[in-house]
């Protein structure tokens, strides 16, 4: 498993239950301790050499695995797809990132499609709507299993907002070097969870949560956002 | 060539995303389109869809890919229509060649169809310096015309004016009553332009394709006006960018079908126009002579790239605008130049200069939106990376990364590059977050690029346990034994 620095800073409980939904699909999970980034955030801003570095760093760590599991779209879309155009003029590490990214998943779709987890054994008891990461759909085109996922799960009503595919305006370094567009794309992002009526906003990417949650705390919304392995997980269970 | 503003996306971005009445005008507008799109390829199911798109990139690859030779064949052949071609390295040679053809006609007026490359050239400006007078005959690029502006969107040059700012337009410099029915404003527009039709020396077209094998100009447009400027004046010109070329004359009915779907949603346009040379002897009508100027202006920077070349397919349909998070939210004008959205934050720094447009590329969220519904399947979050690389990575004309954000991820590669440093940073952090954190949230943070995310949205603290912590205290045990 590669948690993503996201998620082993600021937010652990995502990873916590990203191991509880792991384990209770009957997945081995390990934790290469020496772990830190993909390199996302150097090559998005156009250092690709700094982010050579780090993804040569990742190869060496994750190599050994026989899945990577990733619980963010991003990173795993940085993981399955970037790395293979960031080393594309070296053959050797090009065959190594070409083996790794075939090894990799993201949570969701590996509990569906590796896992064969289409039902989760886990209660929840809320109305959610889904908002669908930008990577996690248009770099690895995922989309139905989140929400299998999440329909499997006793309790757990999906309430569709309306342009779930819209980018929240997170973008990375986007939503610091142009912070008035990124937050004028949220607000309507926002309208949208409001009016979809749900009580939890449900994402696969603690960039776009990050973000969401962010001006939702600010604005004193009701609504919560979660990422989808707290509702999957034992832990989360409140019902 | 058109003045270039690219300097201040900022500043203009962070305008225009103030200006409430911009932003509903377009959310209305852009969310139109984008259904209307939706409606009109649903006939065709994604797959037959998708099939189509990859056809037409690859017609269009192809046609790049030996641009010599068709270049070549349109010169051929519309000499054989009798027209004739000119090539025109840069704008000022483009307007150079129009200037030269008007003064030997002695014409005083030019009346214009929707062009973007005239746009590039700032050809009304050149003609009215040389004493002609240049008309506008596309509704929406009248009305921008009389307000002297640049195009705010590619297929709708006027989406943002209002009714009413149509209306006082009119007003000021057509003396009519005020009006804010749409089919009066038409009315009164038609008739301004009838006359400058009857009188116009010159036609000057755009072309949507430019077909090698017949020498044969298309054009694709709803009001009929592209087809009076072809057919009116004694001369026609039309101005295209070197990279319309289409093969064959067959490959023209899958772009018909492609170009009005994804622009305005519509199956077809109300005009579709072929024009390939001047009028026959035998016809009644139509031009004594016929122009094609092919512009090049930055296009071959392009081309020799075989990544950036893919930017050439571009139709202009404008759905990547239509889909696009940050062209919605900031409009057209935004992006200082004649292209604007995620294709023109792609092209525009190349044809016009990299270092002034460094703010382009880095406007994106790299959400992919644009890519997916491109009609000719351009790569556009690829090629932006690939400008910020070379915003990083570069030679001296194209670094544009400041140090400090150099020094930042220079800082951060070293963090992140053991545990432990990564570690030894975050313990720092959590340490000294404390004075800014309440109830694990940081409502302010002074820090360079940090403080922007905090006008508008809190910031996380960090968790008071790694995750890598928790691990090792609750589960390394259980899976190790
Ligand atoms: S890049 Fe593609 S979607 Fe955008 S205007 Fe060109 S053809 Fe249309």
């Amino acid at each position: 498993m590669c948690v993503t620095c996201l998620v082993d800073q600021f937010f652990p409980e995502v990873g916590i239950a990203t191991v509880n939904s792991l384990r209770k699909a009957g997945v081995d999970v390990d934790f290469p301790s020496d772990q830190t980034c993909c390199g996302q955030i150097a090559f998005n801003g156009g250092f690709q050499s700094e982010a050579k570095k780090i993804a040569e760093r990742f190869l060496d760590i994750f190599e050994g695995e026989s899945y990577v599991v990733v619980p963010s779209g991003s990173c795993a879309s940085m993981i399955k797809v970037y790395y293979l155009e960031l080393f594309q003029d070296d053959p050797v590490l090009l065959e190594r990132a070409q083996k790794l990214s075939e090894r990799t998943h993201e949570l969701s779709e590996f509990l569906v499609n590796v896992a064969g987890h289409q039902n989760i054994d886990a209660s929840y008891h809320a109305k959610v709507t889904y908002h669908d990461a930008c990577h996690l759909l248009r770099e690895l085109g995922i989309s139905d299993e989140p929400r299998e996922l999440m329909k499997s799960v006793e309790g757990l009503e999906l309430s569709e907002m309306q342009d779930s595919d819209r980018c929240c305006g997170f973008g990375g370094l986007f939503s610091v070097k142009y912070p008035e567009i990124s937050k004028a794309i949220l607000e309507e992002k926002l309208r949208n969870i409001e009016s979809s009526g749900a009580d939890i906003l449900v994402a696969n990417d603690c960039g776009c949560l990050m973000h969401i949650r962010g001006a939702m705390s600010r604005q004193g919304m009701k609504q919560e956002a979660m990422h989808i392995a707290q509702l999957l997980s034992p832990d989360a269970d409140r019902s | 060539m058109a003045e270039v503003k690219t300097a201040k996306f900022k500043k203009a971005s962070s305008q225009a995303v103030s200006d409430p009445k911009l932003q509903n005008t377009l959310e209305h507008v852009m969310g139109h389109f984008i259904e209307a799109r939706a409606g009109a390829i649903e006939e065709f199911g994604d797959e037959s869809w998708d099939q189509m798109r990859e056809r037409a990139s690859s017609i269009k690859k192809h046609a790049l890919e030996n641009l010599d030779y068709y270049l070549d064949l349109i010169d051929r052949t519309i000499q054989k229509n009798g027209g004739h071609v000119h090539f025109a390295k840069d704008t000022q040679e483009a307007n150079r060649i129009v200037l030269d053809i008007a003064k030997k006609a002695e014409a005083k007026r030019v009346i214009k169809s929707k062009s973007m490359v005239s746009e590039e050239m700032g050809l009304n400006k050149a003609l009215e310096k040389a004493g002609i007078e240049p008309v506008e005959t596309d509704l929406g690029e009248y009305i921008i015309q009389l307000a002297d502006e640049p195009p705010f969107h590619i297929i709708a040059p006027a989406m943002h004016k209002t009714k009413q700012e149509v209306s006082e337009l009119f007003q000021d410099w057509l003396r009519t009553a005020p009006t804010q029915d749409i089919k009066q404003l038409c009315i009164i527009a038609r008739d301004a332009l009838r006359e400058k039709f009857s009188t116009a020396d010159i036609g000057v077209s755009g072309a949507n394709f430019v077909v090698a094998e017949t020498g044969t100009v298309v054009l694709v447009t709803n009001e009929g006006n592209g087809r009076m400027t072809t057919s009116t004046p004694k001369i026609h010109i039309a101005v295209s960018g070197i990279e319309k070329v289409l093969p064959a004359i067959e490959d023209v009915g899958l772009f018909l079908r492609l170009l009005p779907r994804s622009a305005t949603g519509q199956r077809i346009t109300s005009y579709n126009t072929f024009v390939s040379g001047p009028k026959f002897s035998t016809d009644e009508d139509g031009p004594e002579e016929f122009h094609l100027i092919m512009v090049d202006n930055g296009r071959l920077n392009l081309m020799r790239d075989p990544e950036f070349r893919e930017a050439l397919k571009c139709i202009r349909c404008g759905a990547c605008l239509n889909t696009c998070p940050i062209y919605r939210k900031v409009g057209g004008h935004s992006y200082g130049w004649v292209y604007p959205g995620p294709i023109g934050a792609v092209i525009t720094p190349v044809l016009t200069n990299i270092k002034q447009s460094k703010d382009l590329p880095y406007a994106s969220t790299l959400c992919g939106a644009c890519r997916d519904v491109c009609p000719v399947k351009i790569d556009i979050p690829k090629l932006l990376l690939k400008l910020r690389h070379m915003a990083v990575e570069g030679d001296s004309s194209q670094r544009s990364v400041s140090w400090i954000e150099r020094l930042m991820i220079g800082q951060w590669r070293k963090t992140v590059s053991t545990r432990s440093s990564i570690e030894r940073a975050t313990n720092l952090a959590r340490f000294l977050q404390v004075v800014v954190t309440k109830k694990g949230i940081i409502r302010n943070l002074p820090l360079p690029l940090i403080s922007g995310w905090t006008k508008s949205r809190d910031f996380p603290a960090l968790a008071p346990k790694s995750f890598a912590q928790l691990w090792q205290e609750k589960f390394s045990e259980e899976t190790d034994g």
